[in-house]
């Protein structure tokens, strides 16, 4: 298991690598950012010159990437614009978001699954129709219609909530956006598990289970559910990059200055520090949050084994 | 066990995954509920894009935090826009050239520095030279030996570290001379970028970054970049403006709506950007406590005069035919809800009659007449190729709306449903990119923020020849020379006569298409009094009640 962990860490320095390059070349291909910080007017070509001396705007673009990575092994990650250094944002940035990942995720997991037993158990019935219906609504309706409506609904209407999250974001205002967030993956992961378990009554050792009479509880937490539970949780495991990185939608509506944010302004102004250093962890998490998908295979399943 | 491994193994990953979101959760409590905090306004704000330095600040959002924070040597009036004396008790010229500035004594940075003649000398040196490399350098321009430290070539080193220009007389009194005659000069003097800055800015710039000291009504309690500003009420401030409530909170809003969802649920008194998607709806929503008024903002086409398609000596009728065939008064009402007004000169209202602001200088070539305008472009040649587009930036302000609309216009009055239609650019960034070097093929929307409210600064940044603004590229001698004498008058009248007269020159050469003035527009809560904005559509935070 360790040999395997180190194998796959060490896959992840040319990912990194390339990952760092190809987002780099793409903010570069976005245009020289100088002109737009003079707003309305024609930047006066010295004061455009030395600032893009002091970028390194004027050094080709290998050369900008060399710079670039040659900083980020020292911990410069480079500056916004706005003068605050990429680190500072990402250390205010990144925990909000992950925060907003965690209620997102615990939501998916929680509800998602016991959506998914519950349907899987009861195959035709009417409850199993009705939250296939549900889900399929949820899947169809865009996330910043469902985000704006219960932002407008729980917020305004019923006050219960206050609609945009505070700068600190702790957990409690984090709910409704965690939500809003979950919502989609939370509809895929109930289908997910309900056809998994569905597939699963009919196994063998689930009957053999039933016949040695161990309580209907036990046949299915420790019996029918590990057993489905493999491709939901490689479902869960990917969607966690794909949260942290999707999250722009919700952070906008509900005002939560973290990932989505930061990614947002860094690509309205041209910013590649900003964008560049963002992508960069989002891959590295992405990475991480694989492995342990893999690793989790084999606690769920023996079976599964790496050398 | 394998049993007791694997649970563990899970608790693990689940306790990783919580330490790392609750590490940064306590940084900041009690952000946004603003309970407890009684007399503080809670308004909405957008990040700046800068640094916060005078010179270095040339948005809305920056500029709201330093006019709060800062009093420089004039303010312009929040009524009337006019320019009136702040700290200078005088500033006397004979000749348009040479000004002589006297400071009234007594005022003080926040941190107890007194501000004093260095105060403002200090700063524009600052302000002014390369290395430095402040966005607004450009304002120091008139002033006598700005080119030694700021030389305009690319690649170009400073042989001087200050201005000529600028005299020490005593403490409180300093002298100023210019490159050139400009006898409206005192009155651009309210601008941000002419703001005194105290020694603290230049013995730890990082610190002063952090936490802005000025010598405003307010002072900067705590900043948390790109989230949050506490300003609270500076009780040393000796000015004629003291602020009327103890404090006001500006948190950031990536988006309007849901500062305007905010609003509605009671969570913040101050909003300074209504939405498009609410405007229909804000009266009912708001009532009284919407204030829609002018500003000294305009909305133009610019043509590309540089590009062969645009520059044949027919084309000026085309330009106008092309202006003719705009239904402003339908677009403003339909579109914008009326939040815009059909513009009929150059300038804004905002300057009034006395500051150079007359309706109906562009005439009937500013004018809806569809019969006219088909006939003009005709005569011009038509449309360049038949066919041409107007381009506009994607990303923010809803352009795409308005820019249909009035291709829509221009198609209608050529009865052809493709011979304009709009060309989305991506980003700002990029847009401003295409047009500084001179990549345009067709007209592109254009706006102007007045800096100063002077119709001088309506004129001469956009269409004096090789100006800092001059999108289109636009050079008429003669405008150029009227410009030039109206500078060099003694009167406000004289000067403002004569830039009317260069004005009359772009009716026939129509090198940008005058859209509309735009408004401000804003909505609070019914927890404050005394809302309204000055003529640059910023709130005047310092009036503002809190009941």
């Amino acid at each position: 298991m360790g040999r395997y962990v180190i194998r796959r860490l060490l896959q992840m320095i040319p990912v990194f690598i390339g990952s760092t390059f190809l987002i780099f070349f793409m903010v570069y291909a976005l245009g020289d950012p100088v002109a737009a910080l003079f707003g309305d007017r024609a930047p006066d070509p010295a004061t455009a010159a030395q600032i893009r001396h002091d970028l390194h705007l004027d050094d080709p673009l290998w050369k900008q990437y060399l710079i670039y990575m040659k900083n980020i092994f020292t911990g410069d990650f480079g500056t916004a614009f706005n003068g605050q250094k990429v680190t500072d944002l990402m250390g205010s940035a990144f925990p909000v978001t992950i925060r907003l990942t965690v209620v997102a995720i615990i939501f998916e997991i929680i509800i998602g699954i016991i959506l998914g037993v519950i349907t899987g158990m009861k195959r035709g019935k009417p409850v199993d129709t009705g939250v296939l219906l549900l889900t399929l609504v949820v899947i169809s309706v865009p996330t910043f219609v469902t985000g704006y409506v219960l932002q407008y609904v729980f917020g305004v209407q019923l006050g219960w909530v206050s609609p945009s999250v505070s700068p600190a974001a702790p957990f409690n205002e984090l709910i409704l956006p965690g939500l809003v967030l979950a919502l989609v993956s939370l509809a895929y992961v109930t289908r997910l598990t309900r056809t998994s378990i569905a597939e699963n009554t009919r196994a063998d050792y689930v009957r053999t289970a039933v016949a040695k009479g161990l309580p209907r509880r036990r046949v299915i937490v420790r019996h029918l559910l590990r057993n489905s539970l493999i491709p939901v949780v490689t479902f869960i495991g990917t969607d966690i990059g794909a949260l942290m990185g999707g999250a722009i939608v919700t952070e906008r509506i509900f005002n939560i200055h973290g990932v989505g944010y930061q990614l947002y302004q860094g690509i309205l102004r041209n910013n590649s520090p900003t964008v560049v250093g963002f992508v960069t962890i989002l891959v590295l998490v992405f990475l991480i949050a694989n492995l342990l998908v893999d690793l989790l295979y084999a606690v769920l399943d023996p079976r599964i084994r790496y050398a | 066990m394998r049993g007791a491994t694997r649970v563990k193994w899970a608790v693990g990953v689940t306790a990783v995954a919580l330490t790392a979101a609750a590490c940064g959760s306590s940084s900041d409590n009690g952000g946004g509920s603003g309970s407890g905090s009684g007399g503080v306004v809670r308004a909405s704000w957008g990040d700046p894009q800068n640094p916060l330095e005078p010179a270095n600040t040339n948005e809305v959002q920056g500029g709201k935090v330093l006019d709060m924070i800062f009093r420089g040597l004039k303010k312009y009036n929040p009524k009337t826009a006019k320019a009136e004396n702040m700290i200078a008790s005088s500033i006397t010229s004979g000749d348009s050239q040479n000004f002589d500035i006297k400071l009234k004594p007594g005022w003080t940075f926040s941190n107890g520095e007194p501000v004093d003649a260095d105060s403002f000398i200090n700063a524009w040196n600052y302000d002014a030279l390369l290395k430095n490399a402040q966005l607004n350098a450009s304002f120091f321009s008139y002033i006598d030996g700005y080119s030694k430290v700021h030389p305009d070539a690319t690649g170009a080193k400073s042989s001087a570290t200050t201005m000529s220009g600028l005299k020490k007389v005593s403490d409180t009194e300093f002298k100023v001379k210019l490159n050139q005659k400009f006898s409206l000069w005192p009155d651009t003097l309210g601008y941000a970028a002419f703001y005194p800055l105290p020694k603290a800015f230049f013995s730890n710039h990082a610190a002063w970054l952090n936490k802005p000291i000025g010598n405003g009504p307010y002072a900067i309690q705590s900043y948390t970049k790109g989230s949050k500003m506490s300003l609270r009420k500076w009780d040393g401030y000796k000015g004629p403006d003291p602020a009327q409530n103890k404090g006001v909170d500006l948190r950031v809003y990536t988006d309007n709506n849901t500062a305007y969802t905010d609003l509605q649920a009671g969570n913040l008194d101050l909003v300074d950007d209504i939405p498009a998607s609410q405007l229909k709806n804000v009266k009912s929503d708001l009532g009284s406590r919407y204030i829609n008024e002018p500003a000294g903002i305009i909305q133009t086409i610019s043509f590309p005069l540089y590009n062969k398609r645009w520059s044949s000596a027919q084309s000026a009728k085309v330009r106008q035919g092309l202006s003719m065939a705009i239904n402003r008064k339908q677009i403003t009402e339909q579109i914008f809800q009326k939040t815009r007004t059909p513009a009929t000169d150059w300038t804004s209202p905002v300057l009034g009659d006395a500051g150079g602001y007359k309706a109906g200088l562009c005439g009937a070539e500013c004018t809806y007449d569809p019969a006219k305008a088909k006939k003009l472009i005709q005569e011009g040649g038509g449309i360049p190729g038949g066919k041409m587009t107007i381009g506009y930036n994607a990303d923010t302000g809803s352009h795409k709306e308005w820019v249909d609309a009035v291709c829509n216009s221009i198609n209608n009055v050529l009865g052809n449903n493709t011979a304009c239609v709009g060309a989305p650019t991506g980003t700002f960034a990029d847009f401003r990119n295409k047009i500084t070097s001179k990549q345009m093929d067709n007209p592109f929307r254009s706006g102007w923020q007045m800096d100063y409210p002077l119709i001088q600064d309506f004129l001469q940044p956009l269409y004096y020849t090789d100006a800092s603004s001059n999108d289109s590229h636009y050079s008429n001698p003669q405008f150029d020379k009227l410009v030039n004498e109206a500078n060099a008058e003694t009167s406000t009248p004289a000067a403002v006569a004569k830039f009317q007269d260069a004005e009359k020159l772009l009716v026939t050469d129509m090198p940008a298409i005058p859209l509309w003035y735009q408004n401000g527009s804003a909505g609070y809560s019914d927890r404050i009094t005394d809302v309204a904005l000055n003529p640059f559509s910023v709130p005047v935070y310092n009036e503002i009640k809190v009941k």
